[in-house]
């Protein structure tokens, strides 16, 4: 079962979320490590034609997490890698039912399946730090053990505090299976697409008014570096994987070149509530919290569990403008250049001047 | 109120609003007020000012590589010729090109913030010199005991609360920063109501604040932070004028096993002055429930003259640190009631006694 190398390294891998962005590319990197013999991405999609050649390696098939039970048993499956999560409603898909159809029912399905799974040995889940939740009264860090004060208000908050019971339940009926829950912070980067990244390619980005929150970003390739190593080495537990430090809102937009447009709260929660009632948008109360509460982790545990940092959130997100560069409105160098002609300016006044006198 | 809510004990009132109502990004409008702040990443202090007033004014701090190094003395050869006439043009010239590239830096956020939200350029060049003008020629303020605030490693700095807005931990934390050696930042511990307001929270934890809760508390102190708790909360902004400088209850104590978690010397504080600034002369309850505050005030000039009613009245502040009360050696009993009592008790006597003599020094409130 265990092919040469390391002993933690398991045969058969199935990942599901394969039509995603972050499953594609999760089961290519994974197929692409000789550790592991056989991955196996499963998806109720067809993969879109954009991760076509990242997935010639990968073994495909067609199916619902409710028929995955056969499958693990089949295939002797050592090892299986939950990311199919949606974190905001797509139209497409059935809205905010069809989101929680697939996270919360999905993953009691998929849980099911791996009870019943005699060789599975790892269980690799991906969470989110949405699993925080969002209140005023909660400490500036949260680490592993932090319970959330409030229920979060957002759809993808509440499926993921869903989805984390149903792991812990997992966890005591399956003690013998080593289960990683990875609590990521949003993901950015060069080529990530989500709804944050989104968010900060406007030219005019709203925000809160009177709030400037702290946020964290976790760098997308780093996010692969630990979902790799939590598949390819023996990690048990969960982890908080973000970005170290912080950058808050204002500067964010800032550094990105963008025009903040402070927005009353109240107003901005009505209108993403009511453009998720109309069935457009991406935008829902999970990000509204976000900007007005903010959310930093302790990611000490993750640096010393895995002997990896992943890149700040600085970098990250520097990773983020180089790649994003055309919307910025007021770039660093334009402001520079201004200083610049500011200062030459006051320098020809008073070279005049003192010429006159 | 505080009380309620079970983890939640270190409490400090609402941080009112520094002077200037900026929001939550104000940028200096004058190019003079903005000294570079010596940004002092952390608790390790740098080689401390020598004298904590001549701060070095020019050579803007933290430069980044693409800032256009300013400087504009004479660049012309031939008129370097008075050089002694130009001197204070030079200085003008200094302070506007460090005040544009403060600007620049802040529009373009190429700034640290720590995890906490902490901005200590922004605090250095913006609240600071707004809470100086305050504490130093508004409130005359005297410093004493600064020696007792460690220079390096945490300290928990315990005072008494009083001035029906918290603007006590504000003048503590600005004369800590400016008179102390090793200018340390005061990291504050505030109400989740300071928290809950727009503009104010961002405030709060842009100077440093953050929510009073042992987590936080703990990680301050374990990060080597000087941190400041006022564990009389409301109740001690909120009292009557007949009630000042009477301590009020200490409530459990979360700020004393926060510091015997950390095994962090404990330093007591006494605050002269501040129940003189907004004399409260009565609550009006139902109006408090109204607006969901914990009290109303009414002062002699408030809410009667209305925004005017909002300045302090200029009395004679003393402030005094006192000896610290080492916890190294009971960082086993953070959970006995006993002992966490006992030191609590222990803190507020200290405070109540300095209180009382330093009373005695100033006989007069608004005295010179």
């Amino acid at each position: 079962m265990t092919p040469g190398g390391t002993p933690g390294a398991p045969g058969v891998v199935v990942v599901t979320g394969v039509g995603r962005y972050l499953g594609a590319h999760v089961a290519a990197r994974l197929a692409a490590d000789p550790r592991i013999e056989r991955v196996i991405g499963v998806d109720p999609a067809t993969p879109g034609p954009e991760f076509a050649g990242l997935l010639d390696r990968v073994e495909r098939i067609r199916l619902d997490l409710d028929s995955l039970g056969g499958l693990l048993a089949d295939l002797d499956v050592a090892a299986v890698v939950h990311l199919a999560l949606a974190t905001a409603p797509d139209p497409q898909q059935g809205g905010r039912s069809g989101m929680k159809e697939q996270n919360v029912i999905g993953t009691m399905q998929l849980l099911a399946a791996c009870q019943r799974a005699p060789r599975l040995r790892k269980l690799v889940v991906r969470s989110s730090t949405a699993a925080y939740g969002a209140s005023f009264r909660d400490p500036a860090v949260f680490t592993e053990e932090t319970e959330p004060r409030e229920v979060p208000r957002g759809g993808f908050g509440r499926d993921i505090l869903d989805i984390e019971g149903y792991v812990r339940g997992f966890r005591r009926r399956r003690p013998d299976v080593t289960a990683t829950v990875l609590r990521f912070a949003p993901f950015i980067g060069s080529t990530a697409d989500t709804t944050l990244t989104r968010y900060f390619s406007q030219p005019v980005v709203p925000t809160v008014f009177g709030r400037d929150p702290r946020l964290q970003f976790v760098h997308f390739d780093d996010a692969l570096e630990v979902l790799h190593r939590s598949v390819a080495e023996d990690h048990p537990g969960t982890y908080n994987v973000a970005g170290p430090g912080v950058l808050s809102l204002s500067q964010a937009i800032r550094r990105a070149g963008r025009v903040a447009v402070p927005v009353w709260e109240p107003g901005l929660s009505g209108a993403a509530a009511i453009a998720r009632n109309l069935g457009f948008g991406r935008y829902g109360l999970d990000q509204v919290d976000l900007i007005v509460h903010g959310r930093v982790v302790d990611t000490r545990r993750l640096t010393r569990e895995y002997g990896f940092t992943p890149r700040s959130t600085a970098v990250a997100f520097d990773d983020f403008i180089r790649a994003h560069h055309g919307g910025a409105v007021l770039s660093r160098d334009q402001l520079a250049m201004a200083e610049q002609m500011v200062l030459e300016s006051i320098r020809q006044v008073r070279s005049a001047v003192r010429d006159r006198t | 109120m505080t009380e309620q809510n079970g983890h939640r004990r270190l409490t400090t009132p609402p941080v009112p609003a520094p002077p200037s109502r900026n929001g939550a990004r104000p940028e200096p409008t004058d190019p003079a007020l903005t000294r570079p702040a010596p940004v002092p990443k952390s608790a390790p202090a740098p080689a401390p000012a020598p004298t904590p007033k001549s701060v070095p004014t020019p050579k803007s701090a933290p430069v980044p590589k693409s800032a256009p190094v300013p400087k504009s003395v004479p660049v012309e050869p031939d008129v370097a010729g008075p050089s002694v006439a130009d001197r204070p043009g030079d200085q003008w010239d200094r302070r506007v090109a460090s005040g544009l590239a403060f600007l620049r830096r802040r529009l373009s956020g190429q700034y640290e913030v720590d995890e906490f939200g902490f901005d200590p350029e922004l605090t250095g060049a913006v609240f600071h010199p707004l809470l100086r003008l305050l504490y130093r020629d508004w409130f005359r303020t005297e410093v004493t005991g600064l020696e007792h605030v460690p220079t390096d490693g945490a300290g928990l700095v315990v005072g008494n609360h009083s001035g029906t807005v918290a603007l006590d931990a504000l003048i503590l934390s600005a004369a800590l920063h400016d008179q102390h050696p090793a200018r340390r930042y005061l990291r504050l511990l505030g109400a989740d109501l300071v928290f809950r307001m727009p503009v104010v929270s961002e405030l709060a934890r842009k100077t440093g604040g953050t929510v009073a809760c042992n987590p936080d508390a703990e990680r301050l102190l374990g990060n080597g932070e000087v941190v400041g708790v006022f564990p009389e909360g409301f109740k001690g902004i909120g009292k009557l004028y007949s009630d000042r400088y009477k301590l009020q209850r200490f409530g459990r104590g979360g700020f004393v096993s926060a510091a015997l978690r950390t095994g962090t010397p404990i330093v007591p504080v006494a605050i002269v002055g501040g129940e003189e600034i907004y004399p409260m002369l009565a609550d009006i309850k139902p109006l408090a429930r109204l607006l969901k505050l914990p009290y109303f005030p009414v002062t002699p000039t408030f809410p009667w003259l209305g925004p005017l009613g909002m300045v302090p009245l200029p009395s004679k502040w003393l402030i005094e640190f006192c000896p610290p009360i080492p916890t190294a050696h009971l960082t086993d009993s953070a959970d006995d009631p006993l002992v966490v009592f006992n030191l609590a008790d222990q803190v507020r006597e200290t405070i109540q006694q300095t209180l009382h003599q330093l009373l005695e020094r100033r006989p007069d409130p608004f005295g010179p």
